[in-house]
């Protein structure tokens, strides 16, 4: 009834002229008019190479965009793909579109993607960013084939990252996820991954749509369902990622959508999560990559002095949030300069358990314990890319190691916390 | 003389006799409401008590301020306050009551007077409630909005958000009270008024700079993106 209500008259006919589908190939997107039509011609080499065989349908939800992407997403025509590979396909890839909003909703695009899969019976359903402009057709049957023909549920994408990017998935989203699902997901919230229908069909009948955090971050949720239930999960090495926008993105809706959808998703998952000690690898295929050095422009007296400013202003905040022993390191940590500058990894875990448990017991408004955190991870953003200002590849995932460390071995505090035993 | 003193005086105290036991049961009458009164009362004291604390009234009051309020005018916490008042009002109610009872001239207009007034004092107790409730909340709003956009400000401009939603509220109660609606309506205005213009000014001579930054930040985009960081969450 759901989806019924959720896809369009005209979208449900298109679906029908469809008919059913090995593979859907999900894109949501909003004004990516830009970076779209690479990623497509990716998509389409990737498909001709790798599933010629394959009932495959590209589906795009999109969140009302102005500069005409659906129509390129539709109109892109796969005979250019056709004379560069020399490759045909078996079967007619179909592209069609949607608009599920005015205004972009990624939980609604993912939902209205995995509502499509499974209305069209598909086996494996992509997800792809359409502003992924490092896309190599190789990373759909990456992606794709662990769960199309080895049963896999999540296939979860590793990225070569520079220092300077995902600063939040490296310090606070990898290293949360691992220490309380005991899985090893390097990317718990991707941007490209690829899920069974069994998991689409049981991810959408779960009651999170009608939560704003379900709308807005249904991605890491998706994660932690798959990672806290009885589903098949591996990982594959996919390449470079790169964000084209790097400065352009709000750090506060980012937040929102990320740690805040994980913070909610964690009461729910309190039972399955608070018996699990430690951390286990999940398998992953491809090899890794090496991690070159960016030159990136980070201002970091700015970084240091928005924290300082941030645990000063915020104070009457945080009292209701922390504990007065995590605020009193964090007001010292903040009296240092840059060159001294350290956020060590044991205060910033604590610091996120006891955000967590506050956002469990609902101390103040919610969204307001999420947007708090912001001058925070600013000051713990400034300590891992002073540490990390020369390293190698390999120092980094050191450095990573050990703050993930450092999270698994302070999980009965965060149990503490929760149970507003401290 | 003589008889006629004693006869007045034995009058007298036949009347006062007469007078003492036509209000004695009306006496005691009101004694048996004031104490069912105070039973009623007691009871609805700690049905009050329960209920509140049952509903985590403590967070919400916290939440607003009120708590913060009561422990600086040294006051018990909000659910006993509130639980008191309960008890407070439902006494002098069953005492007003049973004074009714004794059938005094002129005290039944005041007695009237007092009930036609309490839900006038209920409501402006949950206009004032919920006017520190939203203070506190946009204030707070304000402080973290401003903050993550680095406003140099940010104290400031959540400070004057909780006392022109304060000054708000408090109006709204003197009005529903019918205490000094003039007085009051031209206190807010000046109040408001001198809030609005000392943030006028403040803003325009004694944050030059500011102003200046944030016409930048808003109009000359290149600028902006000049002082943006290359560091990506995701």
């Amino acid at each position: 009834m759901a989806q019924e209500t959720l896809l369009t008259d005209d979208f449900l006919r298109q679906l029908i002229n469809v008919g059913e589908v090995d593979i859907v190939v999900g894109l949501p997107t909003h004004n990516n008019g830009k970076t779209i039509d690479p990623v497509i011609r990716s998509i389409q080499s990737g498909i001709l190479k790798c599933f010629p065989r394959e009932r495959v349908v590209i589906i795009n939800a999109d969140g009302g965009s102005q500069d005409g992407t659906p129509e390129r997403v539709t109109g892109a025509s796969i005979d250019d793909v056709w004379s560069a590979s020399k490759v045909y396909a078996l079967r007619t890839l179909h592209s069609i579109s949607t608009q599920y909003a005015r205004s972009p909703e990624p939980g609604t695009a993912l939902r209205t993607i995995l509502a499509a899969a499974d209305l069209l019976r598909a086996k494996a359903c992509v997800l792809v960013s359409p502003d992924s402009t490092t896309i190599e057709p190789d990373w759909l049957q990456r992606l794709a084939r662990p769960v199309y023909n080895d049963n896999f549920d999540l296939v979860s994408p590793i990225y070569r990252r520079q220092p300077s990017e995902g600063v939040l998935l490296r310090n606070l989203l990898y290293p949360m996820t691992r220490a309380i699902y005991g899985q090893r997901i390097r990317e718990p919230y991707a941007s490209e991954f690829a899920i069974s229908g069994r998991l689409a069909t049981d991810f959408l009948a779960k009651d999170i749509w009608n939560e704003e955090w379900g709308r807005i971050g249904a991605e890491i949720c998706l994660t932690t369902t798959a990672i806290s239930g009885t589903y098949r999960t591996c990982q594959c090495f996919l390449g470079t990622k790169t964000n084209p926008d790097r400065s352009g993105s709000d750090l506060v809706a980012t937040m929102r959508r990320t740690v805040g959808a994980l913070f909610a998703s964690l009461t729910g998952d309190f039972p399955v999560w608070s018996r699990i000690t430690g951390s286990q690898a999940v398998p992953t295929f491809g090899t890794q990559p090496e991690v070159t050095l960016d030159g990136a422009r980070v201002n970091r007296k700015r970084l240091r002095d928005m924290f300082a400013t941030g645990v000063a202003q915020l104070e009457p905040v945080f009292q209701s949030i922390l504990s007065a022993s995590t605020l009193s390191e964090l007001k010292t940590i903040a009296t240092l300069e840059v060159s001294d500058f350290n956020f060590p990894a044991d205060v910033w875990a604590k610091t996120v358990f006891e955000f967590a448990a506050s956002y469990h017991r609902s101390v103040i408004s919610r969204d307001h314990i999420v947007q708090a955190l912001v001058p925070l991870y600013r000051g713990r953003a400034l300590t891992f890319l002073l540490e990390n200002r020369e390293g190698s590849g390999e120092d980094i995932e050191k450095s990573v190691e050990s703050l993930c460390g450092e999270f698994e071995r302070l999980k009965p505090y965060l149990l503490e916390v929760w149970a507003d035993r401290k | 003389m003589r008889e006629i003193i004693i006869t007045e005086l034995t009058q007298a105290s036949h009347d006062l006799a007469r007078g003492f036991a036509h209000y004695l049961p009306r006496l005691i009458v009101m004694l048996i409401i004031a104490f069912v009164g105070w039973v009623m009362a007691y009871l609805l004291k700690a049905l009050v008590r329960s209920i509140l604390r049952l509903t985590k009234f403590s967070k919400l009051s916290e939440n607003s301020g009120a708590t913060q309020l009561l422990k600086q005018a040294a006051l018990p916490s909000s659910t006993e306050l509130l639980s008191r008042f309960v008890f407070w009002v439902a006494w002098v109610g069953f005492i007003l009551m049973g004074v009714s009872v004794l059938g005094i001239v002129g005290l039944q207009e005041y007695i009237s007077r007092f009930f036609l007034f309490l839900p006038r004092l209920f409501v402006s107790l949950v206009i004032l409630f919920f006017g520190l409730l939203a203070a506190s909340f946009f204030s707070r709003a304000v402080l973290l909005a401003a903050v993550n956009a680095n406003f140099r400000s940010s104290r400031l401009l959540s400070i004057s958000t909780r006392v022109i939603i304060s000054i708000f509220a408090l109006s709204m109660v003197f009005e529903v009270l019918g205490v000094a609606e003039q007085t009051m309506l031209i206190a807010f205005g000046t109040a408001f008024g001198a809030v609005m213009l000392g943030l006028a000014i403040a803003f325009g001579l004694g944050g030059k700079e500011l102003a200046r930054e944030f016409l930048e930040r808003r109009l000359v985009t290149g600028k902006r993106e000049e002082k943006e960081d290359e560091l990506s969450p995701l």
